[in-house]
Order: structure tokens, then C-alpha cells, then sequence
């Protein structure tokens, strides 16, 4: 192998550059929905309040879709400088869902948002919530496209292999909804939410714990925990189930993230192991025994087939799924316990001045990042050696471009992503900071909404 | 009628990308010529007003530009396939332009000390972007290496005298389309800048039109022939023709100092250099050997999108102009 291997180095990349891109859509998915319904409350309710939470957010949530977009625009390329293989012979199918995201999602989105952003004193207030719903819409829509996308790459179905060695479709319903898009859909959109709703709820935590808007601290807190009480249970409920469909259609993927090298019934749950490629076993390993097979298959004695049962060239590598996937589950059991803590103390009526569960809702804001990216690294790791399980190799998807070209480009992702996405961080703390307090009310245009921006300079 | 499926969605997806392509040229043009002349604006004041006569729209400008990428990806992914490998270093140069300069809208005026990094970024972003997509143009008319259905060429095969005046002429272009839309948007003293920029930029447009004009047909025999047959010379003449009297009535306009022709001008000489463009590659989509039918998608993955974008596309150009009408007076609430 050459030093620097085009394979390797493309598959570094695009794992940085999605890794990068895919924490702005799990952010702003949930955003745009939840400033749809800041909105609604204000016309509904008139409260200054909700105005000032939607005026604040929305320039968060600007930060953040541009960050999305710029990073997204990148991937859009890539599966051409990159992957020009997978995409000539994926094309037919990968393609279309590809326009029809573009058609019906980014345009939607694009199009409303300087009107969402810039627009509350140029258009009616019927019209400026439209727009908002649009955008919200527009995040949703883009997601159903590109998990469909992602779903047949996991579990393909309606394609047929042409006469002139590329995939055709033979149904388009049964490309869109392949058996695993369901869950993943649902999966991905109820953990945006999550990641959404334990940022907001933690930034109110934080409001309320430094003793400052504590109005706007306590809705966001009060929101944000009553989405975690109800979404945290359920999204294990869906993992669950995404986790079946796995089993039934990607069974080796199982297996890496259980670390299970045997085929076997009554299969332990491993807690904790160090799986080791090469001797085919696992290092200190700690395990549960029988449960594996009663979660993975809910039989006490399931069936479950080890990685040894397929051929080491068909297997994906399990360090990676393994860890990865403990560290979802258990972000996901926290977010359950604090969802749950959270409705005991809110019926006890000391929601908001519990300070040690303030400070843990405080430290809890990033996880839902952790959570996306890790069940991310699981569904994509796991489907190696395949960018199309079962039918298309990695190694054969790449573009024939030199090492070289590829070290080159990813020398400067790193260092752009680094200032860009570091920058972008920094300042959505400062706006975080500044608090919805500087906020100007709807009407005072002009010079005035210069000044929370000038607050936010200067801390 | 399905028999005639093959011969025809390939040329009305290759309509519908020319559309969108010509679209981002026209939108992402002006877009980008703003960061272009950003440092050489008169003060800061007239750089904030530059960016927020654009900051509602720069996002759906950009999103032509990934319909170009997608669609070319959908409607024909051996082309795609071939290209994008093949111009792998400017695509990946233009796209970190595109994000540094995409950040800027939202950094600069969030920060105080650091704004000038960003001012820095904005323009040195804009410009590769442009620079790039100059290249990647003339790479394209060159066309690339191609074997067994792959790109076979070098990572710098990109890299020739015809790429390097292409990306002049259309960093030259964008900065015209700028001008236009400054006197356009612009307040008197940004208005008296733009005219005074758009006559330098005309007559260096003016200059490598002429240059790229004279150069294509000397690419390919088969461009020559199309050109230069006496009978195909009688019917395409209005094309260079039409383009020269623009070029003179833009002149006369900066003159006179019209505020939406310069503008509408710009516009029509891009649409007579791309629609020459077009009649010169036609009907090949990597000259001089895949057709736009060697590689079209299969026709019921181009039948599929196209009963989206049929009633899709409409609309969209409905909201975007929707949006260009709300945001058509440039107010100071743009960017905080």
C-alpha cells in the first residue's frame, strides 16, 4: 500500500467532514421546529416573552444553519471527488434522492430563511411565521431525502443490476422506503430533537443557576425537559427497534457492536471488553450473562451470529461500533434519568431551584452531540468493508485520484473546519451569554438592532 | 411515445441544468463579485451596506450551485463520475472559499477586534470561489482523459493556459455583475464607486471575450467546423453580433449612468457567452467524446425527477422572487 493511500485518506476525510457537518443538522432540525412554535405561542398568547426567546434563538439559530450549509455543500461534492466510482454506479438510484432533497428541502429552507432571519419588520407577522414553518419544514423534509439515501446504502432494496454493469430501479418505493429508513428516519429525527431540547434546557439551567433571565431560563428549561420526558423513553424504544432491523438485515453490523465472535444462543451482554481484530476474541471482558441474546433478539435463548461467521473480508472492524455504541446508550440512559428526574421535581414544585439538578441539566446541554455522532460512527463503521451493503465495496467506490491530491485536500478541511467551526463555537457561547435580554422588541428596527450585537462584542 | 423517452429526457435534463447553472453564474456571480471588490470598497460603511444587500439571499444564490452539483450527479452520473475527480483540487480550493466566505456573512459583524480577519476571509474566499469556478469552466470546455468509463488524467491536467484566462474572464464577469447590482442597491456614493469599477471590469470582460472566442474553436476540430461551415456562420452571427452591441450599449449606459440597465446588460452578455458556449459543446457533456445520452441516468431515474421539478421549479422561482421583492429596498436591519 502506498503511503498515501487515496482509500484511507477519502475515508478519513469524509468521516471528518460529515462528523463536522452532521452536529449543525441534529442542532438546527430541532431549532427550526422549536422558534415554529416560539412563534406560535407569541401570536397566541402576546407574551413578550415567547418574541424575545424567538428573536434571540434565531440568531443561534442563524449561526448554525450556516455552518450546516457551507459543511453540507462540501458533501454534496464530495461523493464525486471522492467517491466518482460509487456514484457512477450508484448513481441511478442515490441520485434522484439526492435532487429531490435539493429540489424540495434546500430551496424550501434557502429561500425562506432571509425572510425567518431578516425579515419580521418588512413582511406581516402571518407571513414571517410562515416562513418560519417553511424553514422548520425544509430541515425535516432534507432529512427524510438523505436517511432514505443512507438507508438503502445500509439495507438495499428496488434495485436491479443493469446490462451495463451499474444499479438500475426497479421500484422507487421500495429504494425510498427500504427497510431500515423507518427507523433510522425516526431514529435521527427524535435524537435532533433531543440534541435541541437538552441545549435549550440546559442554557436555561445555566440562566437560572447565574440568577439572570430567569423568565426566559425557566421556559427554556420547562420545554426543553418536558420534550426529554417524553422523547428520552421513546428514543430508546426506537433504538430498540432500529436495532432488530439491523439484526434481521445487517447482521454483522451486530455483532461488531456487540463484540460477539461466536455464533451462539443465550449470548451474554458484554459491558465492557477490549475486542482484539486479530486473535478474534476480546481482552477483559466483562459480561452479563444471557442478556445479549434476550435485548438483541427478545428471547431468552436468540440467536445471535458472531463475526467469525463471516469471512474476514465481508466483516467490519468492531473496536469502533463497540465503544461507540455503549457510549449512545449510555448518554441515552442519562437523558431517560434526567427526563425523569426532572418530572419528579417539577410534581414536587422544586424544578427551578434544585441546584444540583440545574448543574446537571447544565452539563448535560452537549450530550445529544455525543449521542448523534456516536450512533453515527456505529451505522457507518458497521456497514464497512460495503459502501452498499452487500453490493458495493468501499475499496471499489473511490475516485482515482492520487494520495496526494486527498492528503492535500484534508490538510486543509482540518485547518479550515478547526478556525471556521471553532469561531462558530465561539461565537454562539457569546451570543448564549448575552441573553435574551438584549433583544430588541419587534418594531425597533433600524440602528436599535445593532445594539444587542455591540452587547455580544463586548462582554 | 416511451421509445423516444431515451433520446428526449436527456436534453431536457441538460436544459434544466444549463438553467441552473446559468442561474448560480447570474445569482452566485454578483454574489461572489461583492467579496471580490470588497477590500477595494470606499469605507466601511459601504462594505457593511455591500454585504447586507446581499445577506438575505446568499444562502439560495449558493443553492443553485448545489443543484448543479446534485443534478449532474442524478441526470448524468457518468459525467459527474468523470468530472469531478478529474477537476479534484479546484473543486476542493473552490469549496473552501465558499465556506470561508459563507461564515463571514455571519462572523464579521459579531466580532469587533477580529472583523478585518473576517473582511479577509469574505474576499479571499469570494475570490478563489470565483477564480475556481473559472477554472473548472475551462478544464471543462478542454475536456478530460477518459478510459474505460473513468477519468484517467493527472491531478494538474487542469492546469493550462486556456483555464487560466477562463478563470480571468469570469472573475472579470462576476465583478461586472457586482457593479451592476451596486448601482442597482447601492446609496449615491457606493452608486458613483460601482460605475466608475463596472467600466474597468467591462472593458476587461470585453478583452478576454474576445480572447476566449477566438481560442475555443481551436480546442476541438469538431468546434471549428460547427463555427466556420459558410452555412452555419449566416445563422449563428447574431450571437457574437448581439454580444458586441451589448457590450457597446452597457458602454453607453455607465455613460449615462442608468440605474437597472448596466445590470440587465451584464446579464444579457453572460446568457449570449454561455448560449455560444452551448451551441460550440452540443450535444457532448465531456467533449469531444460522452454525449449528454453516454451519460445520462437511466431514463426512469430521470422520468422520476422530472415529475418533481416540472411542478418544483416553478415555485421555487416564485419564493426566490418573492424574497428578492421583500428584500429589494437595501434596509440596515440586514445583518446586526
Amino acid at each position: 500500500m502506498d503511503a498515501l493511500d487515496p482509500l484511507l485518506l477519502s475515508r478519513i476525510q469524509f468521516a471528518f467532514t460529515i462528523s463536522f457537518h452532521i452536529l449543525f443538522p441534529s442542532f438546527t432540525i430541532g431549532l427550526a421546529a422549536w422558534l415554529a412554535v416560539l412563534e406560535a405561542l407569541w401570536l397566541k398568547t402576546g407574551k413578550a416573552v415567547y418574541m424575545e426567546l424567538a428573536r434571540h434563538w434565531t440568531k443561534i439559530f442563524a449561526v448554525s444553519f450556516g455552518m450546516g450549509v457551507v459543511s453540507g455543500l462540501v458533501l454534496s461534492y464530495e461523493f464525486g471527488t471522492n467517491w466518482s466510482e460509487f456514484s457512477r454506479l450508484g448513481g441511478n438510484v442515490i441520485g434522484p434522492l439526492m435532487a429531490y432533497e435539493v429540489l424540495t428541502a434546500f430551496f424550501l429552507e434557502a429561500g425562506f430563511l432571509g425572510i425567518m432571519l431578516f425579515g419580521w419588520n418588512r413582511v406581516p407577522r402571518a407571513v414571517h411565521f410562515v416562513a418560519s414553518l417553511m424553514v422548520a419544514s425544509g430541515t425535516l423534509i432534507s432529512a427524510f431525502w438523505i436517511l432514505a439515501a443512507n438507508s438503502w446504502m445500509q439495507t438495499p432494496t428496488g434495485h436491479v443490476m443493469g446490462s451495463d454493469g451499474v444499479l438500475h430501479v426497479a421500484s422507487w418505493y421500495q429504494v425510498i422506503f427500504n427497510p431500515s429508513f423507518p427507523y433510522r428516519f425516526s431514529h435521527m429525527v427524535a435524537a435532533a430533537y433531543l440534541t435541541t431540547a437538552f441545549m435549550v434546557g440546559g442554557i436555561g439551567a445555566w440562566y437560572i443557576l447565574r440568577d439572570r433571565n430567569i423568565a426566559h431560563g425557566r421556559i427554556m428549561l420547562g420545554m426543553g425537559l418536558s420534550l426529554i420526558f417524553w422523547l428520552a423513553p421513546l428514543q430508546l424504544l426506537l433504538g430498540d427497534m432500529h436495532g432488530l432491523n439491523s439484526l434481521k438485515y445487517q447482521p454483522a453490523k451486530i455483532a461488531a457492536l456487540e463484540a460477539h465472535w461466536n455464533t451462539g444462543t443465550e449470548v451474554p451482554l458484554i459491558l465492557f471488553a477490549l475486542p482484539d481484530p486479530k486473535a478474534e476474541t476480546n481482552h477483559f471482558e466483562i459480561a452479563i450473562p444471557r442478556l445479549g441474546s434476550l435485548i438483541l433478539t427478545h428471547d431468552w435463548n436468540g440467536e445471535i451470529k458472531g463475526l467469525k461467521s463471516f469471512l474476514p473480508e465481508d466483516r467490519p472492524n468492531p473496536i469502533i461500533p463497540f465503544f461507540a455504541f455503549r457510549i449512545m446508550v449510555g448518554i441515552g440512559m442519562i437523558m431517560i434519568a434526567l427526563g425523569l428526574t426532572g418530572a419528579v421535581l417539577w410534581f414536587r414544585g422544586g424544578l427551578y431551584t434544585n441546584r444540583l439538578f440545574l448543574k446537571a441539566m447544565q452539563f448535560a446541554a452537549p450530550l445529544g452531540f455525543l449521542a448523534v455522532l456516536s450512533g453515527w460512527f456505529v451505522a457507518e463503521v458497521g456497514r464497512q468493508p460495503w459502501t452498499v451493503y452487500g453490493l458495493l465495496r468501499t475499496a471499489d467506490s473511490v475516485s482515482p485520484v492520487p494520495g496526494g491530491s486527498v492528503f492535500f485536500s484534508l490538510a486543509l478541511f482540518v485547518l479550515a473546519y478547526g478556525v471556521v467551526f471553532g469561531a462558530g463555537v465561539y461565537y454562539i457561547a457569546k451570543l448564549v451569554r448575552a441573553g435574551p435580554d438584549g433583544t430588541p422588541p419587534i418594531g425597533a428596527g433600524g440602528d436599535a438592532s445593532r445594539r444587542p450585537m455591540e452587547a455580544a462584542g463586548n462582554p | 411515445m416511451t421509445e423516444y423517452l431515451p433520446i428526449l429526457l436527456p436534453m431536457i435534463w441538460a436544459s434544466i441544468l444549463a438553467l441552473a447553472v446559468f442561474l448560480y453564474v447570474l445569482l452566485g456571480g454578483y454574489d461572489l463579485g461583492l467579496g471580490v471588490l470588497f477590500p477595494l470598497a470606499p469605507s466601511h460603511k459601504d462594505r457593511d451596506a455591500m454585504m447586507n444587500s446581499v445577506a438575505p439571499f446568499w444562502d439560495g444564490n449558493e443553492t443553485w450551485l448545489v443543484m448543479g452539483g446534485g443534478g449532474l450527479l442524478a441526470a448524468f452520473p457518468l459525467a459527474y463520475s468523470v468530472m469531478l475527480p478529474a477537476l479534484y483540487i479546484p473543486l476542493i480550493l473552490m469549496l473552501i472559499g465558499l465556506i470561508l466566505r459563507g461564515v463571514a456573512f455571519e462572523f464579521r459583524f459579531k466580532s469587533e477586534r477580529y472583523r478585518y480577519l473576517w473582511d479577509l476571509a469574505f474576499a479571499g474566499g469570494s475570490i478563489t470561489a470565483a477564480l475556481m469556478q473559472g477554472v473548472v469552466m475551462g478544464a471543462f470546455i478542454q475536456g478530460f482523459k477518459v478510459v474505460d468509463n473513468k477519468f484517467a488524467g493527472g491531478a494538474f491536467d487542469w492546469l493550462t493556459p486556456f483555464s487560466v484566462v477562463t478563470a480571468l474572464a469570469l472573475l472579470s464577469g462576476y465583478v461586472l455583475l457586482s457593479a451592476g447590482w451596486l448601482i442597482m442597491k447601492g446609496d449615491d456614493d457606493l452608486r458613483d464607486w460601482a460605475y466608475r469599477v463596472a467600466r474597468k471590469a467591462l472593458v476587461v470582460l470585453a478583452a478576454f471575450i474576445l480572447i476566449f472566442s477566438v481560442w475555443t474553436p481551436f480546442l476541438h476540430p469538431e468546434i471549428a467546423a460547427r463555427w466556420f461551415k459558410p452555412a452555419h456562420m449566416v445563422m449563428l452571427s447574431p450571437v457574437p453580433l448581439i454580444t458586441a452591441v451589448s457590450v457597446i450599449a452597457l458602454w453607453l449606459a455607465l455613460d449615462r449612468r442608468y440605474r437597472y440597465a448596466p445590470f440587465l446588460l451584464g446579464v444579457v452578455i453572460f446568457l449570449l457567452c454561455y448560449t455560444g458556449l452551448a451551441v460550440s459543446l452540443f450535444p457532448f457533456i465531456i467533449p469531444p467524446d460522452i454525449s449528454i445520452w453516454k451519460a445520462a441516468a437511466a431514463p426512469e431515474s430521470q422520468l422520476f425527477m422530472l415529475y418533481g421539478a416540472v411542478p418544483l421549479l416553478p415555485i421555487i422561482l416564485g419564493y426566490t422572487a418573492y424574497s428578492y421583492y421583500v428584500f429589494w429596498q437595501v434596509g440596515d436591519e440586514g445583518y446586526h
